[in-house]
């Protein structure tokens, strides 16, 4: 690891002048900044520490039902807090799934949705690959089980958040404050396919802060879900994940509006509209389930060493349908 | 037989452990070159910024084991190369250096967190926690008892990691159930494999607590 300043801003704004300087990079709860300095993958020449800036911190359910989550907030807080876990399941699963209790005691909302892919070829210092300027994805013809099985190309990355198909699941929205002021995005459509950009997993520009993420109100007819599935019980890295929320009608079996939205598949958290579009054509049942789970990885195109993955997506994209809406498999 | 006829080969007054030890004293005293004083750094402020630290050796003041420890370090040292290498206080232990494996847990303000992901700067202020904090030989913590009692360990290095998650675990909840001590200890690698031995010793130290409660199931377990 390279020697490097530590540099605490006064307020956001003067945060968001520091991180647009060259080698500066945001330091939160850090585990992904250390990491990625420890391998040599970056070199920063500052952290700009954002801890203490009170426009990041806290976890909030408001009056009017909508969830605040600083982006400072602690994933160990996300996933222990008792109205995230009663109205919001999905994000507190997610949040509880994510690496070990040590880490989520210091891993934070921000920093797990803006953390960098897990890809061998990325975080092996020696290996100049796609998204780091080189011209090559060696996932392509090298090492790729863990790698993308849908909207892959031109780098075959899979996204590594738990919390992000949670959020997006519930329709969360980031806040984020930069030198033009603070704007508004869809978490949906804050992360981005390697085709806009292969070096990038997201639409932060230079000198931004996600400062907060917000998710709407949920009617109490909404139940979601994460489920994931990995090689170690213990903890691991999902091969695959999905959160799913629906909402019915109550007492009856029809789905009024279904989100589902797969982590570990392709370079974003990757939203199926085809699920969707087949969980709302009629009642609730297995067969039902299991159509969605089909449709959803219908487009799938494994690589060389992952076709296994689009089987366990299957299956996985079902099993959290069946549990959300409390069916028994037959 | 006294202390002396136990271990007649053992050079006296050096080590192995301690030569170790002397040795990153040394090494961390060798760092000190660069010292700046932190005074100077509050006069050469830009605007906007409340504090810069490095990338030279500044120095820190840790709360550790309820003590205060003052250091000179490198903003990019971790709490745990502060722990082991500039402390002293090798009971914390590096395996991955990466958070992955959880030799290196130690309570912050009472939370179990891996401390080679945690810069030192960033304890600033905490209360940390060691398993030299937890308890002495004299005066074990009733987990680190409990580990000697059903002898939890073999080649012993992923053990202080083991013992601080359980402590902390039953910390929150001293009637903790198997489900929650096995989730606790998610983050602890054994490459020995003596996790069930690690489960008696948790199972050895929980209260006796309602039904449910990893004692309760064990006891009924044993019955």
């Amino acid at each position: 690891m390279n020697r490097f300043e530590v540099i605490t801003p006064a307020d956001l704004a003067s945060a968001s002048r520091l991180l647009a300087q060259d080698g500066h990079v945001a330091f939160a709860g850090g585990v992904d900044v250390l990491d990625l300095s420890k391998q040599n993958v970056e070199s920063p020449t500052a952290l700009v520490n954002l801890k203490g800036l009170k426009e990041l911190g806290g976890i909030e359910v408001r009056p009017s039902g909508e969830l605040r989550l600083g982006a400072m907030a602690k994933l160990s807080e996300v996933a222990e807090h008792p109205a995230i876990r009663a109205r919001f399941t999905a994000i507190a699963e997610a949040a509880g799934e994510v690496a070990t209790p040590q880490i989520r005691n210091l891993g934070t909302v921000g920093g797990n949705i803006l953390q960098r892919p897990r890809c061998w070829y990325f975080r092996n210092p020696d290996v100049n690959c796609l998204k780091k300027g080189g011209d090559t994805c060696y996932a392509i013809s090298g090492l790729n089980r863990y790698h993308a099985i849908l909207g892959g190309g031109p780098a075959f990355i899979v996204h590594p958040s738990n919390l992000a198909p949670a959020l997006i699941a519930m329709r969360a929205s980031a806040t984020i404050v930069g030198p033009a002021g603070e704007r508004t995005v869809e978490l949906e459509k804050f992360f981005t396919l390697p085709t806009v950009d292969p070096k990038r997993e997201n639409s932060l520009k230079s000198g931004e802060i996600v400062t907060e993420v917000i998710v709407p109100a949920s009617p109490s007819s909404v139940r979601s879900h994460y489920l994931e599935a990995r090689e170690k019980q213990s903890f691991d890295w999902p091969l695959v994940s999905v959160a799913i929320a629906l909402d019915r009608a109550p007492g009856a079996n029809t789905v009024r509006d279904a989100r589902v939205v797969m982590g570990a598949v392709a370079p974003v958290p990757w939203r199926s509209p085809e699920a969707e579009a087949a969980l709302k054509g009629g009642p609730l049942d297995e067969s039902r389930a299991r159509a969605a789970a089909e449709a959803a990885l219908k487009d799938a195109r494994p690589m060389s060493d992952n076709a296994y993955k689009v089987v366990i997506a299957k299956v996985i994209v079902r099993r959290a349908i069946m549990s959300v809406a409390g069916l028994e498999a037959a | 037989m006294n202390r002396d006829d136990r271990k007649p080969r053992k050079p006296p007054g050096i080590s192995r452990r301690s030569f170790i030890k002397g040795a990153g004293v040394v090494a961390a005293a060798a760092g000190l070159v660069r010292v700046r004083p932190a005074a100077a750094d509050e006069k050469t402020l830009p605007a906007g910024v409340v504090e810069k630290l490095g990338p030279e050796a500044t120095t820190i003041e840790l709360n550790i084991n309820g003590k205060p420890a003052t250091l000179e370090i490198e903003p990019r040292v971790t709490l745990l190369s502060a722990l082991r290498e500039h402390l002293g206080l090798t009971g914390t232990k590096l395996v991955c250096d990466r958070g992955a494996c959880g030799a290196c847990t130690v309570h912050l303000d009472g939370k179990p967190v891996t401390s080679c992901m945690v810069l030192a700067i960033d304890a600033r202020g905490r209360q940390i926690t060691t398993i030299e904090g937890l308890g002495t030989p004299s005066n074990m913590h009733p987990v680190q008892a409990a580990f000697v009692e059903t002898d939890a360990l073999q080649c012993g290095f992923c053990t202080p990691g083991m013992v601080m998650s359980v402590a902390a675990a039953l910390e929150r909840n001293p009637a903790a159930t198997t489900d929650e001590i096995k989730h606790a200890t998610a983050g602890n690698i054994c490459r020995c494999g003596t996790y069930p031995d690690v489960f008696a010793a948790a199972f050895r130290a929980v209260k006796p607590g309602p039904a449910g409660s990893a004692r309760s199931v064990r006891a009924a377990k044993d019955a």
